[in-house]
């Protein structure tokens, strides 16, 4: 089985820090890591290499420095990787970037299965996994927890839902994104670091994926991102006071009678 | 302190400590309440390619050597030595295959030990054979094309969990110490079978387990180098997997240090940290710099092994003696300086110093290997004369 496993290089959320002024993100100095969610996507396709065999390729889309993720998913396993990286990608919302993505999965020959963790967690748009489906005509599960059957033209997976959890067919090629429940993240392995020392991830700008200026990054986007900030602290507060037991009730009973809770019959 | 290690090297250790602070701190108390043998850590390690670090890179390992083992072993430690003697008694019983094995049983056996698919064991220990190995009563008579053991064996590690074991057997009684054999037993040879799993003080997480050999019937090419080499094969086995106790020493010696030094900063007594009495950083200080010499000691002795020299034994005693006094005397220190904090489960320390014990006394007691580091100076200083 061909997998592509899409990954997106974040800034680690343990040391993010706003800049007061202008409320964006500050990524100078930030370490940049694997998304989180993309490791699980990465766990789901290492689990099914182990089951099927085949092939693992990591694909990501960012700067120059986005080649150090496809280095770290070389030492944890996976066999090849491909940098779309270009001035002209820059500022792309989902839509463009779903643009790239799916120049980059034809620009590696396609793939039987492309897996993608939920969301990432510097945009929580968990949008990029079913667009990048929709852009290549592919069929979709998201937020699978579990990969019950991986038959070479079909997959029975389970995807997660508010309320427990439904079984579903997939045909492939197709593509999943994938919740933690999937499986937590192996270490890397010795070999897989040595390899990645000496690894460079192969490199495509927009002309090699045979993309205009006005389909990706700023100018292929639909939305911008106008103005960030941090909401204030708003709305009325109220105090309940009393005894902890007494209050406690008064909450209940207030948060009934907003139908925030449902009392069942 | 920086030991010079390789870029190589850097990377086994930063991989283990990842592997230790990420999957094994979690669960390690857990696994200690419980007696619960980590096989999904294991399965980590597997993956991790780690039980892969000593063999030759030929039958599908890394081929690291001995300084390799002691850095992997000391971080993994350094969360919890009932997951590294796991780890590290598979290494083990692959040493007498690694060792003396024939190109056919290297074949064969190495690559599932280094893929961890199989765990390995060393079994010599019995019941009335500890220290006195040459008393083992385990027996193999050779029957045609197979040989045929009877015996039991005690206090194995991974015993029970493990598929490929190395054993010592008697093959000729006549010839007292000279005829003891080395052979390789699977999980599931007739005859083979696993006794009770002991329950004990520490590293409770491993398994330690009786085998028993009840006309235990195996073909005869699972005999280790000839017959009557059973205790060359078991000394040079230790001779190289000593160290690889030390670095368990350092490991949770550090590892109780680490624990010791950030309560000391946070407690406060007479509204001051700890760490500010006198009394207690000087045991700190004292508790830093044993650590450090013990470390010292392992690496240099580590390297001293993987240069090819042959007269190691001395120094892989050392390497074993001094660290694992270390590790007993700073984990109890550990424990005092939490007091009563560190006397309650709530705190790492106690099972640290429950799990140091054993390192004075498993693969050689400290009092053996003082009688190894005896003998040799006696002859060192007998030459010549």
């Amino acid at each position: 089985m061909k997998i592509i496993v899409c990954l997106k290089q974040v800034p680690d959320t343990a040391s993010v820090k706003l800049d007061p002024v202008t409320h964006t993100l500050k990524r100078e100095g930030v370490a940049a890591v694997i998304n989180p969610f993309d490791l699980f996507a990465l766990e789901a396709a290492l689990q099914l290499r182990e089951r099927v065999g085949g092939q693992i390729l990591a694909l990501t889309m960012g700067p120059p420095q986005a080649a150090e993720i496809l280095r770290e998913a070389i030492g944890y396993g996976v066999d090849d990787g491909l940098l779309l990286s270009d001035r002209a990608f820059a500022g792309a919302d989902t839509w463009a970037t779903t643009a790239a993505l799916a120049a980059g999965v034809r620009h590696l020959g396609g793939a039987d299965l492309i897996v993608c963790g939920k969301q990432a967690v510097d945009g929580d748009t968990a949008q990029v996994g079913p667009g990048l489906a929709m852009r290549l005509g592919l069929p979709q599960v998201a937020f699978v927890k579990a990969i019950r059957e991986a038959a070479a033209d079909h997959l029975v997976v389970e995807r997660q839902m508010d309320d427990g959890y439904d079984v579903v067919s997939l045909p492939l090629p197709g593509l999943i994104t994938v919740v933690r429940e999937i499986g937590e993240p192996r270490p890397p392995s010795l070999k897989g670091k040595m390899r990645a020392k000496k690894y460079e991830a192969p490199v495509a700008g927009a002309a090699a994926l045979g993309l205009g200026e006005d389909q990706v990054g700023l100018r292929g986007s639909f939305t911008q991102v106008v103005e960030v900030f941090a909401p204030g602290a708003a709305g009325r507060r109220e105090m309940i006071p009393g005894p902890a037991e007494a209050a406690g009730r008064a909450v209940i009973d207030r948060l009934v009678a907003d139908k925030v809770i449902l009392l069942g019959s | 302190m920086d030991y010079f290690l390789s870029e190589d090297q850097l990377m086994i250790r930063d991989l283990c400590r990842q592997i230790a602070e990420e999957r094994i701190k979690p669960v390690r108390a857990e696994l200690d309440e419980q007696e619960r043998f980590p096989r999904e850590l294991m399965k980590a390690l597997a993956q991790a390619d780690l039980f892969g670090l000593i063999i030759p890179e030929q039958y599908g390992g890394l081929g690291g050597g001995c300084l390799e083992n002691c850095i992997a072993v000391e971080e993994l430690s350094r969360a919890c030595v009932g997951v590294s003697t796991t780890f590290a008694a598979s290494f083990l019983g692959a040493y007498p295959i690694i060792l003396f094995g024939n190109e056919e049983q290297k074949a064969k056996y190495l690559p599932i030990i280094a893929s961890g698919e199989q765990l390995a064991a060393f079994a010599l220990t019995e019941s009335a054979a500890g220290s006195d190995a040459g008393a083992i009563q385990t027996q193999a008579r050779r029957e045609g094309d197979e040989y045929v053991i009877n015996g039991s064996k005690q206090w194995i590690t991974n015993g029970g969990e493990a598929g490929i074991y190395s054993v010592i057997a008697i093959t000729d009684r006549s010839k007292g110490a000279r005829g003891a054999s080395a052979f390789i037993v699977e999980e599931g040879d007739p005859g083979f079978s696993v006794g009770k799993k002991e329950i004990k003080l520490g590293i409770r997480a491993s398994a330690t387990a009786e085998l028993i050999f009840n006309e235990c019937r195996i073909p005869a090419d699972r005999l280790l180098a000839k017959e009557g080499m059973g205790f060359v094969v078991a000394m040079r086995t230790f001779d190289k997997s000593r160290p690889g106790v030390g670095a368990q020493a350092v490991g949770v010696a550090q590892g109780a240090l680490d624990e010791a030094a950030a309560f000391a900063r946070t407690r406060k007594q007479f509204d001051k940290p700890i760490i500010t009495f006198q009394a207690v950083a000087h045991m700190l200080a004292d508790m830093a710099t044993k650590v450090e010499a013990a470390r010292a000691l392992v690496y240099s002795v580590a390297r001293f092994v993987d240069s090819g020299a042959k007269d190691i034994s001395k120094a892989s005693a050392m390497a074993k003696l001094f660290p694992t006094d270390i590790a007993m005397e700073v984990t109890t220190n550990a424990v005092q300086v939490l007091g009563g904090h560190g006397y309650m489960r709530d705190y790492p320390v106690e099972k640290m110093m429950r799990d140091a014990k054993i390192l004075q006394i498993y693969e050689g007691t400290n009092q053996i290997q003082r009688n190894v580091i005896g003998q040799e100076l006696n002859k060192e200083y007998g030459r010549g004369k």
